[in-house]
């Protein structure tokens, strides 16, 4: 009589520490393979190119700087080039996960708080109204842009004081997002210039960035990407809900508005950077949430490690796509990105 | 008492008050911009001059634009905003998700394709972009469904998520093609996806109008079921409904609705997303609001083209440009507004 319970539950416990050790064997593995692609990345970056240069003269290059052109190309471009596609990734990457699990939406990518939006607005503006053109000069334009339009979206949510529930917040960087949107296309039709520019700037892309772009939005990114670790945990405990999750000593409105200025920074200074690249903030995090599980400390890093990896791929395949001219990689990270998308989610129960 | 019932032999629908008031308001409007609509614009003419001008009477100029010109534009913004408001309200019903329109599963974006490769690598005549967009519409919403598809039925969340993968690489597919082609044909390409409601026929308005009312009325009949499969599908086939029959219908129905929409009209922006949350808002509905979201497209798209008409006039924005910019503001004002009521 005695006897049969314990087994019982040792089996169960069994069951669950097999659980366990697949959980954690699988995370090691997609920490591990992000890490190999990530290298392969890096030195793909280095190496391809217009004027391709052989891995052992990267690595003398690198190392020992002798003064030769592919050195030079290598140190002068590609160097920051490949710096700046890793944190442009990163930052698109987090911010999306920030986002989908504040909104607690797939669906919510970085776009959804109006940032591409208030940038797009900002930069074909500009060109319409000045007539200057330049990476410089949409940079700040750009940042402004976008830290107007997520403002916008926040105080919308939180208007008068109340706090933004996930629905509103999302609904809200819609509306920022049709209204500014409606007026990009206004300027891009009526002016035939800022059009032109504009639909390569769109496009997202890395070519020509050295090291002062990436001096320049580097600082935005690491404060950003420290605040998103800082409200992590508190995002876990609200994706129980506003009150269940206060109910565990998560602050909603201050978890939220370290939250929104996480993606404001990360956005922000990635759009500025490399005009607005999309699909990375929204699918990598759903594809790190598919890999390992919806656990916020485990998505969070999971794509902090996979978005650089598909905008550097994405980036160096871009560069050799098509003979005479990059592709951009706004463009290849979608193309590339999507097809592996639709397959993990069609193989695996997706939570969300 | 909030809901009353009517009968009709031995169908009966149960009717709540306050989504027949805010029809009623919005069908008021939509008639008040309609006659605004029809007598004014470069060539004013009276009330009693356009009652003749319909009748065949009277000023030739007058006949030639309020019937030829005004009546049919006016006619193809209700049978759009109608169109766009319906599949909203049922694309957000199927998804389960407040931001779900007929873009989840791909359509307007796989559309925007067809257009965009037929103005960009052939040089297409606007019947040819139409056809084209229908084609590309088609084919992806057809694509997204069936790579949704498991165990004989689509869920809400990986119809999402399919079409969130697909739509993003045809949407960079679109940019490709915008960047590749000459400046002259990215221009045209972006002047189609703003949308536009100019020029205008009866036979277009004709046949698009007989669709639409049929599509429309099916619509409406599958919003109660629709509103049962939120409660889960194992509740709804309790009450006696077949979810995954259900569910399929509507995306079939909210589908041709949108093709409706976009081959007489273009994409035209956040119609389909703002039209259902804005009548859910103001009926304050707990389930889809299909009547009130047809009655608030058609308002909304309405009253937009006749600011696109007029606020720059004599240059012409096309209506897109203006439902998103409009319907945004008075979502941004909707919200609130809410949040000062709830707050009192």
């Amino acid at each position: 009589m005695t006897a049969a319970p314990p087994r019982v539950e040792s089996r169960v416990e069994a069951d669950a520490r097999t659980r366990a050790r697949h959980r954690r064997r699988r995370r090691a593995l997609v920490v591990l393979a992000g890490l190999a692609l990530l290298a392969v990345g890096v030195a793909a970056s280095l190496s391809v190119g217009s004027r391709p240069v052989p891995l052992d003269e990267v690595w003398r290059a690198l190392a020992d700087p002798d003064g030769s052109v592919a050195g030079s190309v290598v140190r002068g471009q590609r160097l920051p080039r490949t710096l700046l596609a890793i944190e442009v990734g990163a930052a698109l990457g987090v911010a999306g996960a920030v986002m989908q699990a504040l909104t607690r939406n797939p669906l919510a990518d970085p776009g959804i708080l109006g940032v591409n939006a208030g940038a797009s607005l900002a930069v074909v503006a500009a060109v319409a109204l000045s007539g200057f053109v330049g990476i410089w000069f949409y940079l700040w334009f750009a940042f402004a842009g976008a830290a107007f339009a997520a403002v916008a979206v926040y105080l919308l949510g939180t208007v008068a004081g109340a706090f933004a529930t996930p629905a509103r917040l999302a609904l809200g960087g819609v509306a920022v997002s049709a209204a500014a949107g409606s007026l990009v296309q206004t300027v891009i039709l009526t002016d035939q210039r800022a059009f032109n520019e504009f639909r390569f700037w769109a496009a997202g892309s890395l070519e020509g960035r050295r090291w002062g772009i990436l001096l320049a939005v580097t600082p935005f990114v690491v404060v950003g990407l420290l605040l998103a670790a800082a409200v992590a945990p508190a995002l876990n405990a609200l994706a129980l809900g506003a009150e269940a999750g206060a109910a565990l000593g998560a602050r909603p409105r201050l978890t939220a508005a370290g939250a929104m200025a996480a993606v404001t920074l990360l956005c922000g200074a990635a759009t500025a950077a490399a005009g607005p690249i999309g699909f990375v903030g929204l699918g990598v995090p759903l594809l790190a949430r598919a890999l390992v599980g919806p656990d916020q400390r485990w998505i969070g890093p999971v794509t902090l490690l996979y978005a650089p990896v598909l905008v550097l791929l994405a980036d160096v395949a871009g560069r050799r796509l098509v003979p005479g001219a990059e592709v951009q990689v706004g463009i290849v990270t979608a193309v590339v990105g999507g097809p592996v998308f639709v397959a993990i989610v069609r193989r695996r129960r997706v939570a969300t | 008492m909030s809901e009353f019932v009517v009968r009709l032999g031995p169908l009966s629908v149960r009717v709540r008050r306050r989504a027949v008031a805010v029809v009623a308001v919005l069908l008021a409007v939509g008639a008040a911009v309609g006659a605004a609509a029809i007598l004014y614009g470069e060539y004013t003419s009276t009330p009693a001059q356009a009652l003749d001008a319909l009748r065949g009477r009277g000023d030739v100029l007058a006949q030639v634009f309020v019937r030829e010109v005004r009546l049919p534009r006016a006619l193809a913004a209700v049978v759009v905003g109608a169109a766009l408001g319906a599949s909203g309200a049922i694309f957000q019903a199927v998804s389960g998700n407040p931001l779900g329109s007929p873009d989840i599963i791909g359509f307007t974006v796989g559309a925007a394709t067809g257009a965009v490769t037929t103005i960009v690598l052939f040089g297409g005549t606007p019947a040819q972009v139409a056809a084209g967009a229908l084609a590309g519409g088609s084919a992806t919403a057809a694509l997204v469904y069936l790579l949704a598809r498991r165990d004989g039925g689509v869920a809400g969340p990986r119809l999402v998520l399919v079409g969130v993968g697909v739509g993003a690489v045809l949407s960079a597919v679109n940019s490709l093609l915008l960047v590749r082609s000459s400046l002259a044909a990215a221009q045209t390409a972006a002047v189609w996806l703003a949308g536009s409601l100019n020029a205008m026929s009866w036979a277009t308005v004709t046949v698009a109008g007989g669709a639409g009312v049929l599509l429309c009325v099916l619509a409406t009949l599958l919003s109660r079921p629709l509103g049962l499969l939120v409660m889960g599908d194992e509740l709804a086939g309790g009450l006696g409904i077949r979810p995954q029959g259900v569910r399929a219908a509507s995306i079939g129905v909210g589908v041709a609705l949108v093709s409706l929409a976009t081959a007489i009209a273009g994409p035209i922006a956040f119609v389909a997303l703002a039209a259902p949350q804005l009548a859910g808002r103001l009926t304050r509905s707990p389930g889809p609001a299909v009547a009130p979201s047809m009655a608030m497209g058609a308002a909304l798209v309405l009253c937009c083209d006749q600011v696109a008409q007029r606020l720059f006039a004599p240059v012409q924005l096309p209506v897109g440009v203006v439902t998103g910019s409009l319907g945004g503001a008075y979502m941004i004002w909707l919200l609130t507004r809410e949040v000062r009521q709830r707050r009192r």
